[in-house]
């Protein structure tokens, strides 16, 4: 299978101690990636450095297009970073908070990615918004209804509607369930699972809860004082952990 | 007749002895000249990149900041001693901000005020543009409190600079696609922003959008001066200007039911006045100078109502 | 005319004339001297020279006159003069290690090599009124204290090592070094601010900044909004020499005279990266003549602003730039916030009829008792491009 997104050598460091060192690592069309590991193991300064918010101090990041050209994305213009980001991949923020226009209504949420890419119908943008806010299982009357009136659980599904509306090839998202009640958990990750089988695109989830792993990835990979230390598929990594790390990530939580 | 380009002759440097040195301590136009150079060269950049907001220095000048410094930096970078000079501020001659900033050119270059439209070379403007359709050989020129439409929605410069870099307007839309989600139609009545020469997202100051269609294809040359933040910008003369909306939600002006109770006009802006204490209103051309022409020219008994004391 | 505020030329012109009455006061009172402001407002001075950007005793207690004391429109004055002055040239760096010190301390250092200088500060006057100055005319009549001399007002040795080379000689502190490379700093009274700002171009802002403003954010990064741990490695007060290289003269340097300056350098936490070992990090303020409050709060916000550089997370305004460096300056925020007098007769009344317009629909809606449609009014002119 070739890789949609592949980084080599991914570093970059704070304060000389504190980031990620030295990370190989390979993203596949319509499958779904976990990086798991506790806070400080580097997992986020990963997804920052794939998702091209953080420029690493070394390693390289490829890009494979639609039209099966490879880019290296280190040397790729910000032009084509910028219409990388807004129309071919997504990012799910962990804090609703933070992925969404907390001053504008659902509709004009899930719109903005159409329109920075040129959408200049009214009619047209609601109607997609709200065949997309049917998608992900909100209430579709509530279009007009600013996300804080939303639950946490539903702003999450709004984030990802919004994300999903340019048709993505690839999503990043930072711990999407955290601060969320487990029954919502449940349900969100019920609906992303649907939505991945549906849409075949790649996606890179990064967790603390192994759980979350379990659910939804194919591929695990197990971070720890910012390297990868194990990976592999899912049920190989969760049933037959090789490091010490891993083992004790593993039985420290509950199935759920 | 003077065109938008003759003031390059101006440009050289007059010397203490030449009579553009007026007042004794303040060179002609009170800038220095190679300041003004400096506004000159920021001008050719903002001409050759319509719509584009060119950083320039800016200086103190003796008005404040947010009282038309931009407007006035420019004024005096291309005012040359044969200018004549016109200034409006909300469409009146006689505004006291107008008052002040004439008067201080006259006080700096002893060049021609005007209040005709027609007579002007260069008109200084804050939020109105002149009734009276301008000629290729005037430059209007704009005072702009906050030159970039966005800065309403995205605080930061250094973001707003790569929007508009990379031409990423999608939040700007999202203002529209609300206002009509909530209101039905667009919620912005002045300084609506406009898309020029199909590229550059810039705000027309803070005219009402009344006057948003005679920026499209004007014959004047219309240049934009924001002092405080330190940005010049231009329409060149037959220029596209697109207001912002949508396919199915064209951009629209307010029109009125009343005409101006002085001077008849039935498609000027008019303002509503108050005229006793009974809340009586009445409707009167902001365009001071349109609205006094309309009436010079019409026969006696034809003149509407007489102006109150 | 139809409007009061209309035909504003001998309004403005009445105004003048009553401000100018106003600012006279009552004139069977000796009128104020420039001169003595400068000598008994020469704090008020100070401040004007430093945020006028602008050294020049008298010019400055001129527009405090001018101004009857308000002295962010004196500060006003002073820069808009200050723009019309042709540009000679640029000066060498002050050397303030060769400061001829009145006032010397340092907070880290009880036996500081050179010693502490008290000097002059209200510090530690106890702050009771003083009712013998209600008095006019005749001096205050100094008591005589034993083996005082007054008149002994520059204690410095010929040099007084600054304190922050003392620590840098034993290695507690990074030196900031500008590469061999960097371009010359910028001029912000001749360029634009550009984004994200260098450190040089940061200082000249802050130097310039709005003394309460750079005040109460530093008092912010103390209070935890952008945590700073500073403490004041020195602050010193005293006249320094301004020299400059003459082209003309084969490159002497010339002495052309003295200012006035205070400066403050704040001894922050530490901190380490791949380019630099483990070292106190600084904060660096400098305002003309005794401007402590100014000195010690630009130095404060300086260290917040280098937050990013030095890979600290950014919590607050005070460490961001672009917050700080667009809003510190009192003379573009005075004009915009009084802009608001201006009149705005244009863009209220479209504001009411758009307001008058939605409430319009809301009562139609209301009286439907349906949803209003997204449609614009018909008798709305549509316009074609």
């Amino acid at each position: 299978m070739t890789a949609l997104l592949s980084g080599r050598g991914l570093t970059r460091m704070f304060d000389g101690k504190n980031g990620c060192a030295q990370i190989d690592i390979d993203l596949h069309p319509g499958e779904v990636t976990c990086i798991v590991g506790e806070s400080g193991s580097g997992k986020t300064t990963l997804l920052n450095l794939l998702s091209l918010q953080l420029r690493p101090d070394a390693g390289s990041l490829y890009y494979r297009t639609d039209d099966g050209a490879r880019i290296d994305l280190g040397l790729a213009s910000e032009i084509d970073r910028r219409r990388l980001m807004r129309t071919e991949w997504g990012f799910v923020r962990q804090n609703p908070r933070d992925g969404l226009l907390r001053d504008v209504s659902a509709g004009a949420n899930i719109s903005e990615r159409l329109m920075a890419n040129g959408a200049r119908h009214y009619g047209a943008l609601r109607d997609t918004a709200i065949d997309w806010m049917r998608k992900v299982e909100l209430d579709h009357g509530r279009v007009d209804d600013l996300p804080r009136d939303f639950s946490g659980g539903m702003q999450q599904r709004l984030q990802i509607a919004r994300n999903l509306v340019t048709g993505p090839r690839l999503l990043f998202m930072d711990e999407p369930t955290a601060g969320l009640d487990v029954s919502v958990q449940a349900r969100l990750l019920d609906l992303l699972r649907t939505l991945t089988s549906q849409l075949g695109i790649a996606i890179l989830i990064v967790t603390h809860d192994i759980g979350v792993a379990r659910l939804l990835a194919h591929r695990l990979l197990v971070m720890r004082r910012g390297r990868i230390i194990e990976t592999g598929l899912t049920d190989q990594v969760l049933d037959d952990p090789q490091q010490p790390y891993t083992q004790m990530l593993v039985s420290s939580v509950l199935p759920v | 007749m003077k065109s938008p380009c003759q003031w390059n002759e101006t440009v050289t440097l007059p010397s203490k002895n030449d009579a553009v040195f007026r007042n004794g301590d303040y060179n002609f136009a009170y800038l220095d000249e190679q300041t003004k150079r400096m506004i000159r060269r920021a001008l050719l950049k903002a001409v050759a990149i319509p719509g584009y907001q060119v950083p320039f220095a800016a200086r103190e000048m003796p008005l404040p900041y947010g009282w038309g410094t931009g407007g006035i930096q420019l004024t005096a970078a291309l005012i040359g001693p044969r200018d004549v000079l016109k200034v409006i501020d909300q469409g009146a001659d006689d505004t006291t901000n107008a008052v002040n900033i004439r008067s201080f050119f006259e006080r700096m270059t002893d060049v021609a005020t005007t209040t005709l439209v027609q007579e002007a070379t260069l008109i200084q403007t804050r939020h109105r543009i002149p009734e009276t359709p301008l000629r290729a050989d005037q430059i209007l020129i704009y005072q702009v409190p906050l030159p970039d439409p966005v800065s309403r929605l995205e605080p930061r410069g250094t973001e707003r600079a790569n929007m508009h870099a990379f031409g990423d307007y999608g939040l700007i839309n999202v203002k529209l696609y609300e206002d009509i989600a909530q209101h039905g139609s667009v919620a912005m009545a002045f300084d609506y922003p406009v898309i020029v020469n199909g590229r550059y997202l810039a705000s027309p100051s803070p005219i009402p959008k009344f006057d948003n269609p005679k920026l499209h294809m004007n014959p004047a040359l219309q240049l934009f001066g924001a002092g405080r933040e330190r940005r010049i910008y231009a329409i060149p003369p037959f220029t596209s200007v697109r207001s912002l909306d949508f396919d199915d939600h064209p951009f629209t002006i307010q029109p009125w039911d009343e005409s101006c109770a002085l001077c008849g006009a039935p498609d000027s802006f008019l303002e509503e006045m108050t005229v006793d204490d009974r809340g009586n209103r009445q409707h009167i051309c902001s365009d001071s100078d349109y609205c006094a022409q309309r009436r010079a020219t019409q026969p006696a008994h034809v003149r509407h109502q007489e102006a109150m004391p | 005319m139809y409007v009061a505020v209309k035909g504003g030329e001998k309004a403005i012109e009445a105004s003048r004339r009553l401000l100018e009455k106003q600012r006279r006061g009552d004139s069977r009172l000796a009128e104020l001297s420039v001169s003595q402001i400068r000598e008994q407002l020469r704090l008020a001075v100070a401040r004007v020279m430093t945020e006028g950007s602008l050294y020049d005793e008298e010019l400055a207690a001129l527009a405090i006159k001018q101004a009857a004391g308000d002295l962010v429109e004196a500060i006003f004055l002073l820069r808009a003069y200050r723009t019309t002055l042709p540009r000679f040239g640029y000066s060498a760096p002050l050397d303030v290690g060769a400061m001829a010190v009145q006032r010397r301390i340092s907070a880290i250092f009880k036996d500081v090599p050179g010693g502490q200088f008290l000097g002059a500060t209200h510090d530690f006057t106890q702050r009771l009124l003083d009712f013998s100055l209600l008095a006019d005319g005749g001096d205050t009549v100094l008591p005589a204290i034993a083996g005082g001399d007054d008149d002994a007002i520059s204690l410095s040795p010929a040099r007084l090592a600054r304190v922050y080379d003392l620590l840098e000689q034993r290695g507690l502190i990074a030196q900031e070094e500008a590469p061999a490379d960097a371009p010359d700093p910028v001029d912000l009274a001749l360029e634009p601010l550009h984004l994200p700002a260098e450190r040089p171009t940061r200082l000249q802002n802050l130097a310039r900044g709005d003394e309460g403003f750079l005040l109460a954010m530093a008092y912010a990064t103390q209070r935890g909004y952008g945590g700073n741990h500073p403490f004041t490695g020195e602050l010193r007060f005293g006249t320094v020499s301004v020299e400059v290289s003459v082209d003309e003269l084969d490159g002497a340097v010339i002495d052309i005279g003295d200012l006035a300056v205070t400066e403050c350098q704040t001894i922050n936490q530490f901190h380490s990266s791949p380019d630099h070992p483990l070292a106190f990090t600084q904060g660096y303020g400098l305002a003309f003549g005794h401007s402590e409050r100014k000195a010690i709060a630009m130095a404060l916000v300086d260290r917040a602003l280098c937050s990013e550089e030095l890979g600290e997370t950014i919590t607050s305004p005070a460490q961001d730039p672009e917050f700080m460096l667009l809003h510190s300056d009192n003379v573009e925020a005075s004009g915009f916030v009084q802009h608001l007098k201006l009149p705005h007769y244009v863009d209220f009344q479209v504001e009411v009829e758009l307001l008058r317009r939605f409430q319009a629909n809301a009562h139609r809606a209301d009286a439907t008792d349906e949803i209003p449609l997204p449609v614009e009014r018909d008798r709305d002119l549509a316009i074609q491009e």
